[in-house]
């Protein structure tokens, strides 16, 4: 059972150039409960963050040995936080309780998640909490269009903020809120407005490692997942967008998996596939396990799996949501069922 | 090789659940992934055996061996030795697996 409480929880604040990253981090900063909130950001932007924890870092990339380019380690961001970590441990600086990432709007989050995940000092302080995207209300359809960085932002997020939603049309919302759940089916939508900020509870405190929150947050996700109204085959292809080749599926097994042939086949995929794997998540019925095993990755990386107590519903079958990129549904189905039966 | 790290495939979960029948303890465990892994790799030619119950070691037909410590690192080490990824997505893959063959 992984011991979560132990760690400190990183939140990754990410989103196009302009959707309102550091406005919702300003808002969420001001509720008093987070002011132990510890935060790194990539660049000082327009919206001034009056913190008394904030540093800024540079980004440099560092390719870590035998590793992929999705498995990068932020070699800038590694310092901070470990300089962060060192800190607090001389009670140099007021004991943070989480820490928060702002990325640069056309970064990739997955170096980020990497960093935290991945590097050998910082995962034994530090665990990967929820990613965040904000998106913009008015321009998100646009940037979707055009800017994959856009897309893979919201292909890997927890959570999405739709921020200006008091200043675009009610039908360009609802269009935007289609796309976004297209992409990423697990994510939960959070409006943003002026006067509104979304709940901080749910953006800064509950994750899926949390002991407290995990089981309510994998029910969150496959309620998402597979009852949305894009999940089961919504189609809109265009040809100039990026999101056309990313979608999202839910597969639902009713034989019992085999932990170690899950494994296998699930360490394999991502090695020779994982850029395409954008995110797996899933609630496994593990052979000979009392409850259920919870999986959840982003590309090559793979949180530590968490053995829940109980299940969240009724249901006890193994659901797995992919969101993959030119991979189809029947080629993962057909390669999991084989996997299985080889244990 | 990073050395020290858990994989992710070595879990808690696989523990707790006792991974398979097969499985009641850690060696079990052990080789029985290196008989299901086996199953595969003959596929590309290669062969994987246990180390000491710590490492594994990854052999082809020539005699070329490396020693691997996880299910990541193994992957790594049979793309170098085969120049190319073993994707379990490959049709000609299951459909030695879905024969049995």
């Amino acid at each position: 059972m992984l011991e979560s409480a132990a760690y400190l929880p990183v939140y990754v604040i990410t989103g196009f150039l302009g959707s309102g990253k550091t406005t919702l981090l300003q808002r969420l900063l001001a509720a008093p409960e987070l002011s132990d909130t510890a935060v790194l950001v990539n660049e000082f932007g327009e919206v001034g963050l009056d913190h008394h924890l904030l540093r800024r870092v540079d980004e440099v990339i560092v390719l870590v040995q035998s590793g992929c380019l999705c498995c990068t380690i932020r070699g800038d961001l590694s310092a901070a936080i470990r300089d962060l970590y060192g800190r607090r441990e001389r009670g140099e600086i007021a004991p943070f309780a989480r820490l928060a990432i702002e990325t640069t709007g056309l970064a990739d989050p997955v170096p980020i998640l990497s960093t935290v995940m991945a590097e050998p000092v910082i995962r034994h302080h530090f665990r990967l909490g929820q990613v965040i995207t904000t998106v913009d209300g008015v321009n998100g359809l646009l940037h979707l269009d055009h800017q994959p960085e856009s897309v893979k932002q919201a292909a890997v997020a927890d959570r999405i903020v739709v921020t200006k939603t008091d200043i675009a049309t009610r039908g360009a919302i609802r269009k935007l809120t289609m796309r976004l759940h297209r992409v990423n089916p697990t994510a939960t939508l959070l409006a943003m407005t002026i006067d509104r900020v979304p709940d901080a509870t749910l953006l800064l405190t509950a994750d899926l490692d949390h002991p407290a929150a995990g089981s309510e947050e994998v029910h969150r996700w496959l309620t998402l997942a597979t009852a949305g109204p894009n999940v089961a085959g919504h189609h809109d292809h265009g040809v100039n967008r990026h999101d056309a080749r990313i979608h999202a599926f839910c597969l639902t097994l009713d034989r019992p998996l085999d932990w170690t042939a899950f494994g296998i086949w699930l360490s394999m995929l991502l090695h020779s596939r994982g850029t395409d794997v954008l995110r797996v998540k899933g609630l496994l019925d593990v052979s000979g396990a009392d409850g259920p095993v919870v999986i959840h990755g982003v590309q090559h990386l793979v949180h530590p799996p968490v053995h829940l107590p109980a299940w969240p519903d009724g249901d006890r079958r193994t659901r797995l949501v992919f969101i993959v990129r030119d991979i189809a549904r029947a080629e993962i189905e057909r390669s999991l069922a084989a996997f299985n039966c080889l244990g | 090789m990073l050395g020290g790290e858990v994989h992710w495939t070595d879990g808690a979960p696989s523990a707790g659940a006792q991974g398979s029948a097969a499985a009641q303890t850690r060696r079990a465990e052990r080789l029985y992934r290196v008989a299901l892994i086996n199953g595969l790799l003959g596929h590309y030619g290669l062969a994987l055996a246990d180390w000491q119950g710590s490492s594994y070691l990854l052999s082809n037909r020539t005699g070329r061996t490396e020693i691997v410590g996880d299910l990541a690192q193994l992957w790594q080490a049979a793309e170098r030795m085969l120049g190319r990824c073993c994707d379990p997505l490959d049709p000609t893959l299951l459909e030695r697996l879905e024969t049995g063959a």
